[in-house]
């Protein structure tokens, strides 16, 4: 996107807004759609709301928009309630996922409809005669330069005069941003805007989303079930799940130090490989029936959690080791995805990633049954109760005694 | 000749297709000849009618003489007229109320919404002879009988439009709804100014079917219209030929080619929404 | 400031329970009133009226009238002009309903298989329907003319008696049923046709695949059952259709000769606007929509099923 131009219309200087979303329910029929959401959003923060398709993330966003009321709860923008307000009234922009242009106005009325709704007089607005109607020159002069300063700014001046049906997706996408941006709102919705794009589109618009946010310094709530969207373009990541809000971290943090079982699973593909484990008397976690080098409080069977990529291959001697069987294996260039199958478990498999070189080195000839041995640092693993919850670990030896959670 | 059937059926004439042509061909000069015959009569002095073999043209052209006879005989201008009028103001109001009507069946959560659909089913079903004594006493004791507003009344309310823009504006985006919303407009301009443009191809059909339906009606306005002034097309016809009955076959053609024309010529025009507002009855 | 703080009222319970700006139902309601209004007085009302109105020996002009409980509809029972109106009513839908259904269907596949001309055909085809039935009924009345019609010149050539079928109680109400049939047939046609686009093209493909070619084979196998639904509709469709028959029997035969063409609404139609008996013209009406909602029902229940298919 280009740079923001001069005046009239300041696109750099919007105003930004905290958020406050607390204790939100909603209910459709007998299923609670919302149990109880509650994230503060600071201003100017760039926040993502990720989820698996169903867990409520976009009705919250509508809630926040004002589009549906809640059951239960309140929202705060700049620090006062907005309950009460319509949506026009909570000073809020939002891009859909279907971007809802309205199909029969041309790009350029597309774009000026919040201005026009904002800065001329009801009669003015009447189709044909509303043209006649005085003293409305001023605002008509402000809002045709908005909407241009607007479609310089997303590098779509050339189609202002087009319907939505006549344009691609990509460019779609970009009047939706523009209507959004134009009535430069405290605070920017966005419902996963990206999700009709193709590939390759969605990969640019991503870059193109951060750089808008870095230029407007306002405050976005971004709703994606794209866990790439969330990693990538987010100073936070809020990850719902079933109704609530799992955790709320940087993106950094959600993916190294999961809170949740489901949490580590939902963050990182391919995705985090789980190994029924048990702690003893002692805390001593013994995987697959060997002792490992990881202590934790309760004793009792757990969950051991390692990331494909913290995984060796045939690595020699280390702190956690699990005999396995080579499934399958899947180049994808310079990586090398092992699908393997833990020799104690059958049932279980597991994805272990090696750079291509590894390979080579290791001299694997990619056979089914193949035997080998998973090992990994005790620092790495990721442990998880029964019922999901994340437990404090410790590696044994002092070899890298960090403490985690 | 093996090449010649070849090169036929390569543009789409093969044996088959041409069976099919010569077949559909006969029963469509079944269908239009009762229009060939009006209009050839129309242009033939009326004796014509009478020999005893049957001519593909007229033996004597008479020009528009028959054309002229009629409207001299028959206020035909002003038949178009009351039908043009009586149309205009049953669709008007059709559209008026049956269009926020749909709409508020279609978005809205209210008590009643069910119950309010279940009538319009219910309306659905029920033609206008049934409400009509009740509806012509009201008019009698009124003292509006043999009026256009008499004529127009039962067909104010369009149970059919309702359900088909309710139909239409159900599979009309929320998104787009909530995005006028956000930009601050208010519902009744949400209505008229972002969800009815879009559906203006459902709003034709219909239009169209409404305006074919009470062009053609006779029953409701023969009962409740007496002065000729007032007649639409259909009961001036009638008023026609029974004051003419088989005096003048050349002058009755000629009047019920001009009666018939106007909605010829808008079907000509308008075809695509006639065909669609029947398949819209269809859809359901 | 804290001060302040302290002082602040706290929002009041209903403001409190509120949770959220929700759009009022009263735009509901706002925007469903005039409909209701007017269903209220046009269809509902009326309707109650038409039904109390049955039960009573009221005539227009009489200043007093009583309940007479189901005397209109003994008088009905025992009315042979009635049952004779009734019958030919029944007569004309079972002459109308199968041919106009089956050539419709027949012209819309055939229509549908063209290579070229297609919309030729359609618009002759339609051209009935959206004619005014009333001119072209005066124009059917001369061709099918005992003496000077074509139709009976027709006949003539071909060696036949020809037929005075307005004045012939035996064809009074087949030539009234011809009418019937030009004027529904393209109606039916686009319904069809509009059955036969929904239908997959791959599915001509598969049983291309599966070894049906013969189009008479590929008709029964394929495009007829696919059509079921459709089928059904048309068929209700156009016997609530062809139940209403009224316009050429009031234009033409006036129920002639001898009685032979009353239909249903037409002597409803003389009863109560004509002779003024309101309370019997009332009954025949509960007896009408009777008959018109059973079918509607049955029409439900086939769209019901079409959704499901």
């Amino acid at each position: 996107m280009k740079p923001a131009d001069g005046p009239p219309h300041q696109l750099g200087l919007t105003m930004t807004a905290t958020v406050s979303i607390s204790a939100i329910e909603k209910r459709f029929g007998a299923t609670q759609t919302l149990k109880g959401v509650s994230v503060d959003v600071a201003a100017g923060e760039f926040l993502t709301l990720v989820g698996p398709s169903g867990c409520g993330k976009s009705t919250l966003l509508r809630i926040l928009a004002g589009l549906i009321p809640q059951d239960g709860g309140t929202i705060h923008i700049d620090g006062a309630p907005v309950d009460h307000l319509a949506p026009k009234d909570r000073d809020v922009s939002m891009v859909f996922q279907s971007y809802a242009l309205y199909p029969h106005m041309t790009v350029r009325e597309n774009i000026s409809t919040p201005l026009r709704v904002q800065k001329l007089h009801r009669s003015a607005r009447m189709p044909v005669i509303g043209r006649f109607v005085p003293g409305q020159a001023t605002a008509r002069a402000e809002i045709a330069s908005a909407v241009e300063a607007v479609a310089r700014q997303v590098e779509i001046e050339s189609l202002l005069s087009r319907r939505p049906a006549q344009l691609s997706g990509g460019q779609r996408q970009r009047v939706a941003l523009a209507r959004a941006m134009v009535r430069q709102p405290r605070v920017f919705l966005m419902d996963e805007p990206l999700s009709n794009l193709d590939a390759r589109l969605r990969v640019h618009m991503r870059g193109e989303l951060s750089e808008l946010h870095r230029q407007l310094g306002a405050t976005f709530v971004y709703v994606t079930h794209d866990q790439v969207e969330a990693m990538t373009m987010s100073t936070r990541v809020a990850l719902m799940m079933e109704g609530e809000i799992i955790q709320v971290a940087p993106p950094q943090e959600i993916y190294a130090n999961p809170a949740d079982i489901r949490v580590a699973r939902f963050i990182g593909s391919p995705e985090i490989n789980l190994f029924a484990a048990e702690a003893d008397d002692q805390g001593q976690v013994s995987v697959a029936g060997r002792p490992t080098g990881l202590r934790t409080k309760p004793k009792g069977p757990l969950t051991i959690g390692l990331r494909p990529e913290v995984i060796a291959v045939n690595g020699g001697p280390s702190d956690i080791a699990i005999p396995a069987r080579l499934n399958r294996m899947e180049r994808l260039g310079h990586d090398v995805l092992l699908h393997v199958r833990p020799e104690v478990d059958a049932d279980t498999s597991a994805i272990v990633r090696v750079s291509a070189a590894e390979v080579e080195a290791l001299r694997m000839r990619g056979h089914l049954e193949e035997r080998l041995t998973l090992g990994a640092p005790a620092a790495s693993a990721l442990l998880f109760a029964a019922d999901g919850k994340r437990l404090p670990s410790r590696a044994a030896q002092g070899v890298q005694a960090a403490e985690r959670v | 000749m093996s090449r010649v059937r070849s090169f036929l059926t390569r543009i789409g004439f093969g044996p088959g297709q041409i069976a099919m042509h010569l077949f559909l061909l006969v029963c469509a000069f079944a269908m239009v000849f009762p229009f060939y015959w009006m209009v050839l009569t129309a242009f033939r002095p009326s004796q014509e009618v009478f020999l005893p073999t049957f001519h593909w043209l007229p033996q004597e052209f008479v020009g528009f003489d028959n054309f002229r006879d009629a409207f001299a005989k028959a206020p035909l201008w002003r038949f178009m007229a009351n039908g043009l009028i009586v149309c205009a103001g049953i669709l008007v109001v059709q559209l008026l109320t049956a269009i926020p009507c749909a709409y508020a069946l279609a978005k809205f959560e209210f008590r009643g919404r069910q119950a309010l659909f279940a009538l319009v089913l219910f309306g659905l079903c029920v033609p206008v002879q049934v409400p009509a004594l009740p509806l012509y006493l009201g008019l009698a004791f009124t003292g509006t009988l043999d009026s256009y507003f008499s004529m127009m009344l039962p067909f104010f309310l369009s149970v059919f439009a309702i359900f088909l823009f309710r139909q239409v504006f159900r599979s009309f985006p929320d998104d787009i709804i909530h995005a006028a919303r956000l930009d601050g407009m208010g519902e009744f301009e949400i209505l008229w100014r972002i969800v009815v443009p879009s559906a203006k191809p459902a709003i034709a059909a219909f239009a169209v079917f409404s305006i074919t339906a009470h062009w053609n009606d006779l029953y409701w306005p023969l009962v409740v219209v007496t002065s000729p002034e007032l007649a639409p097309p259909p009961l001036g016809m009638m008023y026609f030929r029974d004051t003419d009955l088989g005096s003048s076959f050349g002058s009755l053609m000629a009047a019920a080619t001009v009666l018939t024309a106007p909605l010829m010529i808008l079907f000509l025009f308008a075809q695509r929404h006639f065909i669609r507002g029947i398949t819209m009855t269809g859809v359901k | 400031m804290t001060d302040l703080a302290l002082h602040t009222p706290a929002p009041d319970r209903a403001q409190r329970r509120r949770f959220g700006a929700r759009i009022s139902p009263a735009f509901g309601y706002a925007f469903a009133l005039p409909s209701f209004l007017l269903m209220l007085g046009v269809l509902l009302l009326p309707i109650a009226l038409v039904i109390a109105m049955s039960f009573t020996d009221y005539e227009l002009g009489a200043t007093e009238f009583s309940f007479v409980g189901l005397e209109n509809y003994a008088t009905l029972t025992d009315d042979r002009g009635f049952w004779k109106a009734l019958i030919n009513t029944l007569y004309y839908v079972a002459l109308v309903v199968p041919t106009s259904v089956v050539l419709g269907l027949l012209l819309a596949v055939l229509v549908n298989g063209l290579t070229h001309g297609r919309k030729f055909y359609q618009v002759a085809f339609f051209l009935p329907v959206t004619s005014t039935l009333i001119a072209m009924a005066t124009v059917w009345k001369y061709l099918l003319h005992g003496t000077i019609g074509p139709v009976n010149h027709l006949l003539v050539a071909l060696g036949l008696p020809s037929i005075e079928f307005f004045g012939d109680p035996n064809f009074v109400m087949p030539a009234l049923a011809i009418i019937g049939i030009w004027a529904l047939t393209g109606f039916n046609m686009v319904l069809f046709t509009s059955g036969l686009t929904a239908i997959p093209e791959e599915l001509y493909e598969a049983s291309a695949v599966d070894g049906i070619d013969s189009p008479l084979e590929r008709f029964f196998t394929v495009t007829l059952p696919m059509l079921g639904p459709t089928t059904m509709f048309v068929v209700i469709t156009t016997s609530i259709t062809a139940f209403k028959v009224f316009d050429t029997v009031a234009v033409l035969t006036r129920g002639g000769p001898q009685g032979a063409s009353d239909v249903l609404l037409y002597i409803n139609y003389l009863e109560g606007f004509q002779y003024m008996r309101i309370g019997l013209a009332s009954a025949i009406t509960v007896v009408f929509l009777g008959i018109i909602l059973i079918l509607s029902l049955v029409q439900a229940r086939i769209i019901e099923r079409k959704v499901h298919y």
